[in-house]
């Protein structure tokens, strides 16, 4: 009798199994990442080592900058609470592995789009949230003004593992310039030897040249010079493979630009859901059903703009703010002269 | 031998579980891989690599393939290892030899330099010799020239370029010398087995290797000029030396920290050689009238080395393989070129770091091959 019992058992328990799991893959269909983030409790973002105005902690490790901001955009949408990112500094080295093996599963480190970045490894880049270039910085008292100056001999430091270094080599090889590049593996060894002259120019994005001057000795002796010698559109990247958290993403994206456009703030947010137009209502979760194709609730948006602010309020407080880069150039939005320019939200 | 069931079922068992974990290892790879649309093989080493790399022994510029950057760093990884291993090789026979010193001051001196660099992580050394101790060098403008001709800067080392004329004849006296030399060794070891004469075979081979290169060059034709490094302007402050050769900055911090490092553990294998051989040994030495110099060279060295050997072969696989520590300094080895920049740009990690792995091991298990051949060289052979 307890033998049939058992096998009794047992059964109920494997169809339990079954049933629990196909009930889990229909959820799971929606996305895999999503889920495993909603169960977890926090987005896993992968950032830089340190790079002001991007992404850099402060002493009690709390992380800011605008591609901190992405990442907390996404945790805003998917958890209702912009804290609740598990950041994880990469070197450029390392960020893709981290990203297509699962350790996190947003990239967002100032990271260059490039064609076989985005068809070979395995990666999508969702869009740009950064219009950068390559550009170089030199000390003042070498008398330097323009690339054009630059002579055989010269010597650049830079980080390995980025576009920075083909960007280089294309950049001196059609000028017929030798050069001596000196390539590390982590920014602020870069930074420390070019700041004690171990290089006559270091090169890099220049927003990233703007940010490390700030880490010099003395940031007044250094100039970027103002030639740009690359297109550099960075901007968050997912692994390939789970187009609903690729979506969840760039949404979240577009939606802090957007919001800039119309003029949401994260501080009159709650007010424009009364707004008579029906793009800014849609923005704010007050029209449409925006949010149930990622499988979320239709305030996600709101949550973005109210715990994260726009683009706008994100660049002032970590760019510009700090003085790293105070002109948006060209990242200022289309109506204002600038190239940024999102889809609608719709 | 015969094997019974009970002996062969556990191994089996062992055999299947490595398979199946490997087995298990690949199939998870492979089918990650093919979920993020990632493909698998080695085509890419004939790829071009358009990255350019600071300091390379053989001809390359980012028109290469990556098979080629490849062999970049791994000639640079082999250099900066060779010469880590002879001068910590040179330092620890030194300092191992100075901790057995009578004299209270070299001994202690000694001492302290093998407690002090052991015990500091060797990355850490690294970074202070690059950052701290490379630092203080002048930049080339303000550079003292070191015997008029060569210029240590924080841009690194130059020193002048050798240009020869009828390089070959010189070449060849060396080779005859050397033979010449070996000639008279074993000439002379067979003197003193038959007739008991000894012949000062170290004057005759210093004086061979000096005498026959310079006939080389008084009726030889040879000619040998240096190019000395010039000072050439870049701009207002940026200086750089031209012509010569040079020498990264990086290369010498890595070589320094690697050798310095080594060295203390070859110098406490060294001192536990020397401290195995008994006493007796010495004494019995001494008593049947060697010299002190003839002691140490004909009973208690040969003894020694076996003692010696086995761990010292440990100490230059370590150093081999901490040579990839060259990563943090930008010295372009084969992690830094190769499972650093390549990596990034093509984006196969498993292929590369793969390749890798195998690079070492292969490095790893010649030098023990040849070690371990110089080890049964000088073991004791019974007869």
């Amino acid at each position: 009798m307890f033998k049939y019992l058992k096998q009794l058992t047992s059964l109920v328990a494997m169809v339990a199994v079954l049933f629990t799991f196909t009930t889990e893959s229909m959820a799971a269909k929606k996305s895999k990442t999503l889920k495993n983030t909603q169960k977890k409790g926090f987005v896993r973002c992968g950032v830089s080592q340190g790079l002001p105005g991007f992404s850099n902690a402060d002493a009690a490790g709390n992380w800011t900058g605008v591609d901190v901001d992405v990442c907390r955009a996404v945790a805003a949408a998917v958890l209702g609470d912009a804290n609740k990112v598990k950041f994880t500094p990469l070197s450029a080295k390392e960020r893709f592995t981290a990203l297509t093996s699962g350790e996190i599963d947003i990239l967002s480190r100032n990271t260059t789009w490039t064609l076989s970045r985005d068809a070979d490894i395995g990666l999508t880049f969702v869009g740009v949230n950064f219009y950068d270039g390559q550009g170089f910085m030199v000390r003042k008292s070498s008398g330097i003004t323009s690339t054009s100056q630059f002579k055989n001999g010269i010597s650049a430091c830079t980080n390995i593992g980025t576009t920075t270094e083909l960007n280089m080599r294309d950049f001196f090889n059609s000028r017929g310039i030798s050069y001596e590049p000196v390539a590390f593996e982590k920014a602020d060894e870069v930074v420390a030897a070019y700041d004690a002259g171990r290089c006559d120019t270091y090169t890099t994005d220049k927003s990233g040249l703007a940010a490390q001057r700030t880490k010099m000795k003395n940031p007044d002796e250094h100039i970027v010079l103002p030639e740009t010698i690359s297109k550099e559109p960075l901007g968050p990247v997912v692994r390939q493979g789970d187009s609903v958290w690729e979506d969840i993403v760039r949404w979240s994206l577009n939606t802090m630009i957007e919001a800039e456009e119309y003029g949401i703030t994260s501080a009159n947010a709650d007010m424009m859901k009364t707004s008579d137009n029906p793009q800014i209502k849609r923005l704010v979760g007050a029209e449409g059903e925006m949010g149930a194709a990622f499988g979320l609730d239709n305030e996600w948006n709101l949550r973005i703009i109210k715990q994260v602010g726009n683009y706008g309020e994100s660049y002032k407080r970590n760019i510009a703010d700090t003085g790293i880069l105070p002109d948006r150039g060209p990242n200022e939005l289309w109506t204002k002269g600038g190239i940024l320019y999102v889809p609608p939200s719709r | 031998m015969n094997f019974k069931p009970k002996d062969i079922g556990p191994q089996l068992m062992t055999v299947i579980a490595v398979v199946l974990v490997f087995g298990f290892f690949t199939y998870n790879a492979q089918v990650n891989m093919e979920n993020r649309g990632i493909d698998f093989g080695y085509g890419f080493l004939s790829q071009e690599s358009s990255f350019d790399v600071q300091f390379s022994l053989i001809e390359y510029d980012g028109s290469h393939s990556y098979f080629r950057a490849y062999l970049v760093g791994l000639l640079n990884t082999i250099l900066v290892s060779v010469i880590g291993i002879f001068f910590a090789t040179i330092l620890g026979v030194m300092v191992g030899i100075a901790r057995l010193s009578p004299n209270y001051l070299i001994n202690r001196f000694a001492a302290f330099y093998v407690e002090f660099f052991r015990n500091i992580p060797l990355l850490l050394q690294i970074f202070f010799w690059y950052f701290a101790a490379l630092r203080a060098l002048p930049l080339p403008q303000d550079a003292e020239a070191i015997f008029g001709i060569s210029f240590l800067t924080i841009k690194g080392l130059f020193v002048p370029a050798f240009i020869w004329q009828n390089f070959n004849i010189f070449f060849y006296s060396i080779v005859a010398a050397t033979i010449a030399i070996i000639v008279i060794r074993y000439q002379a070891k067979k003197l003193q087995e038959t007739q008991g004469k000894q012949t000062p075979v170290l004057l005759i081979s210093i004086g061979l290797i000096l005498i026959l290169p310079l006939i080389s060059f008084l009726i030889g034709g040879v000619r040998l000029s240096f190019e000395v490094p010039v000072l050439k302007q870049l701009a207002t402050t940026s200086f750089i030396y031209e012509g010569g050769v040079s020498l990264p900055p990086e290369l010498i911090a890595l070589a320094l920290s690697l050798s310095l490092y080594t060295a203390t553990f070859i110098a406490e294998c060294v001192r536990a050689g020397i401290q195995g051989i008994s006493k007796g040994q010495k004494e019995a030495a001494a008593s049947i009238g060697l010299t002190p110099n003839q002691v140490l060279k004909l009973v208690v060295m040969p003894q020694a080395l076996r003692i010696i050997i086995p761990p010292t072969t440990n100490q230059y696989l370590n150093l081999t393989k901490n040579s990839s520590l060259a990563a943090a300094i930008a010295y372009p080895d084969l992690v830094l070129v190769f499972a650093g920049t390549a990596l990034m740009q093509t984006g196969k990690a498993i292929e590369i770091v793969s390749i890798t792995m195998f690079t070492y091991l292969s490095l790893s298990i010649a030098i023990s091959l040849f070690m371990n051949w110089y080890n049964n060289k000088i073991a004791i052979q019974e007869k």
